[in-house]
C-alpha cells in the first residue's frame, strides 16, 4: 500500500489518459451507432430510434443471401490460409537458418507485396488472372489473396523459427532423420504456436481484405467485405438498417476472430519480434 | 564425373545446397503472382491505344482530374500517418510501464484494426452525420449552431484513416519504447537531466529509427485507403485519391493502359516517400537499444 504512486497527475498525464479517453469515446460512438441502427425501426432525428426490432437482421439474412457470402467467405479464407502456411513455413525457415548468396534480395521480394499498395498490383494481377481464366471465381480470389498472405506468413515465422534451438534438429540428424521427418517430426510440432498465430493473422486480413477481393471477385465469388461494400455504395437501394445488420455480423465475426488471435499471440510481442528481424 | 560432386562441395561451401528447394514454392509464387503482373502492368501502360509509348502517362500528367489526385493523396496520408505516428509517442510513452488494465487497454485499441474500412465508414457515416451523436451532443450543449459537416469530404476520410491507422502506429512505437531500457534514464537522471531532458536526449534519437518505421508502415496504409474515400469521402472531388483514379481507368472507362499508368505511378510515389523517409533514418543511430555493462 506504502508503493502507490501518488493519485495527483501532472498536466501532461491529464493530457494524454484526455487523449486516449477521448479516442475510445469517438470509437465507442462510432461502433454503438452502428449496433443501434441495426436494432432500431426508424432513426431519423431523435438521440434513439423510436422502436427495436431485429427484423433487419432476418432481412439481410434473405435479402443479401448472406448464408452463401459466409461460406465463400470462410472457404476462400480456410484455402489462403491452408496454402500461405504450406508455402511460407518451409521459406521462412531456410530464410531463418541459412546464409546463402541471394538472400537479402529474397528478403526485399517477399517484402514488396506486403509494402506495395494492394491496388497498385491488384489491377494489373486481376487483368492477368482473368486473361487465364481464373478471375471471377473462387480460384482467382484464393490466388489474389495469396500474394500478401505467404510474404506475410513467412515474416511472421521467421522470428518463431530462429527461437527454435538448431541443436535440436543437429540432434535428429545425428539420430538418421531426413530433412522430411525433422520437418514432420522435430519442427512442426515445436511451430504449432507459431503457425496458429501466423494463421490467424492471416485469416483476420484476408476476411479484411477488400481491394483484392474486390478486383477479382465474381457475382458468386465475393467474400463478406465486398458484399457489404456494393450494397453500401448503392446507397438509396437498400435500407440503411440492413446494411448496419451486415457490418454488426462483420464485426462479430472478425471479434471472435480476434479473441481467439490474442488467446495465441500477445499483439506487442509479436510487433516487437518482427522488428528485431526486420533490422 | 568428378567435376560434378566438386561442383555441389564448392556450391554447399558458399551456402547453396538441395535445402534451398524449399524456398522455391514460395519464390515462384511470388514471380508469377506478383512480379510477372506488376512487369505485366508496366508494360500495358507502356501500350496506349493512342499517343505513343508514353501516351498513358503523357494523359496523366496533362489531365488536371487526374493529376491532381496525386496531391489529394498525399495530402490526405501524409498527414494522417504523421498524426497517427506522433499522436502515439506521448501516449506510448506514458504507457510503457507496468499498470493495472495494461492488457485491456492494448487489447481494445486493436479493436479498430479488424473493423474494416467498411464498418469504420458506416459507423462514421452515422455518428458523425448531420443528425449523428456527434453533431447532436455539440448541438445541445450550444457550441454550434448548425450541424458540422463531417462526413462525405476530407475530413470523412482522415477520421476513418486515424482509426485505422492511430492503433497500428500506437502498438508498433510501444513494442519499440518496450524495447529501450529504461536503466538509460534512470542513468541520465542521476546525472541530473529533467524529465524533458531525458526524453529529447536520451529515449528519442534511440526511438527515431522505430519511429521513421512506422511512419512507413502507417504511411503505406494510408496511402493505399480506397473503399473509405469512396464510403466517407468525397470521391470525385476532395479525396479523389490515386487508387480511385486507377480503379476507374480500369473498370469504368475500360482503358487499361491509364489504369496500369496510374498504378505504375501510385506505386512510385509512395517508393520515393518511403525512401526519403527510410534515407533520413539511415542517418539516424541504429544499434542496440539495451543498456550495456561494460
Amino acid at each position: 500500500m506504502a508503493a502507490r504512486r501518488s493519485i495527483v497527475a501532472t498536466p501532461a498525464a491529464w493530457l494524454v489518459w484526455g487523449a486516449v479517453v477521448a479516442f475510445f469515446v469517438f470509437l465507442a460512438g462510432v461502433i454503438s451507432s452502428v449496433v443501434v441502427s441495426s436494432f432500431g425501426t426508424r432513426w431519423f432525428d431523435t438521440w434513439l430510434p423510436l422502436g427495436w426490432t431485429t427484423s433487419w437482421y432476418a432481412q439481410a439474412w434473405d435479402e443479401f443471401t448472406l448464408l452463401p457470402v459466409l461460406i465463400v467467405t470462410l472457404e476462400v479464407s480456410a484455402l489462403v490460409v491452408g496454402i500461405s502456411v504450406l508455402i511460407g513455413v518451409p521459406a521462412a525457415y531456410v530464410l531463418a537458418r541459412r546464409a546463402f548468396p541471394g538472400r537479402r534480395l529474397l528478403y526485399l521480394l517477399f517484402l514488396l507485396p506486403i509494402l506495395m499498395p494492394p491496388i497498385t498490383y491488384g489491377i494489373p494481377l486481376a487483368t492477368v488472372l482473368y486473361k487465364y481464366g481464373f478471375a471471377g471465381n473462387l480460384s482467382g480470389v484464393v490466388l489474389a489473396n495469396l500474394v500478401p498472405s505467404v510474404p506475410f506468413v513467412i515474416l511472421t515465422m521467421t522470428p518463431f523459427i530462429e527461437q527454435i534451438d538448431p541443436a535440436v534438429e543437429r540432434a535428429a540428424r545425428m539420430c538418421g532423420a531426413g530433412t522430411r521427418q525433422v520437418f514432420l517430426r522435430i519442427l512442426a510440432p515445436l511451430l504449432v504456436p507459431g503457425i496458429l498465430a501466423a494463421s490467424i493473422l492471416v485469416l483476420v486480413r484476408t476476411v479484411g481484405m477488400f481491394e483484392l477481393t474486390f478486383l477479382t471477385a465474381g457475382p458468386d465469388s465475393q467474400t463478406l467485405v465486398v458484399a457489404l461494400y456494393y450494397s453500401m455504395s448503392a446507397a438509396g437501394i437498400r435500407a440503411q438498417q440492413s446494411i448496419d445488420a451486415m457490418a454488426v455480423i462483420y464485426t462479430a465475426m472478425m471479434l471472435v476472430l480476434l479473441v481467439l488471435a490474442l488467446r495465441f499471440v500477445n499483439p506487442t510481442q509479436l510487433v516487437a519480434r518482427v522488428r528485431d528481424e526486420g533490422d | 564425373m568428378s567435376a560434378r560432386p566438386a561442383l555441389r562441395h564448392r556450391l554447399a561451401e558458399r551456402g547453396v545446397d538441395r535445402q534451398l528447394l524449399l524456398l522455391l514454392p514460395a519464390a515462384l509464387f511470388v514471380v508469377t503472382l506478383f512480379i510477372y503482373p506488376f512487369l505485366y502492368g508496366v508494360g500495358l501502360s507502356f501500350q496506349p491505344t493512342r499517343g505513343g509509348m508514353l501516351g498513358a502517362y503523357r494523359e496523366f500528367f496533362t489531365d488536371a482530374y487526374l493529376r491532381d489526385t496525386i496531391l489529394t493523396t498525399l495530402r490526405l496520408s501524409l498527414p494522417a500517418a504523421l498524426l497517427n505516428v506522433l499522436a502515439s509517442v506521448p501516449i506510448a510513452y506514458r504507457m510503457r510501464g507496468r499498470f493495472r488494465g495494461k492488457r485491456l487497454v492494448t487489447t481494445l485499441l486493436v479493436v479498430p484494426i479488424t473493423l474494416g474500412t467498411v464498418l469504420t465508414a458506416q459507423g462514421l457515416l452515422n455518428f458523425l452525420g448531420p443528425t449523428g451523436w456527434f453533431n447532436r451532443t455539440l448541438l445541445s450543449a450550444g457550441l454550434v449552431d448548425a450541424p458540422v459537416r463531417l462526413t462525405n469530404n476530407f475530413w470523412g476520410v482522415f477520421f476513418s484513416l486515424v482509426i485505422t491507422g492511430f492503433p497500428f502506429a500506437f502498438l508498433l512505437v510501444l513494442s519499440y519504447l518496450s524495447g529501450i531500457d529504461p536503466s538509460l534514464e534512470r542513468a541520465a537522471a542521476t546525472l541530473g537531466a529533467g524529465r524533458w531532458q531525458r526524453f529529447r536526449r536520451i529515449t528519442l534519437p534511440l526511438l527515431a529509427p522505430g519511429l521513421a518505421t512506422t511512419f512507413c508502415l502507417t504511411f503505406v496504409l494510408a496511402f493505399s485507403v480506397f473503399p473509405s474515400a469512396v464510403l466517407v469521402g468525397d470521391p470525385s472531388g476532395t479525396t479523389r485519391v490515386m487508387s480511385i483514379a486507377a480503379y476507374d481507368a480500369a473498370y469504368v472507362r475500360y482503358d487499361y493502359p491509364l489504369a496500369s499508368a496510374v498504378a505504375v505511378l501510385m506505386g512510385l510515389v509512395e517508393l520515393l516517400v518511403i525512401a526519403a523517409v527510410l534515407g533520413w533514418r539511415a542517418l539516424l543511430y541504429t544499434g542496440t537499444t539495451a543498456g550495456g555493462k561494460g
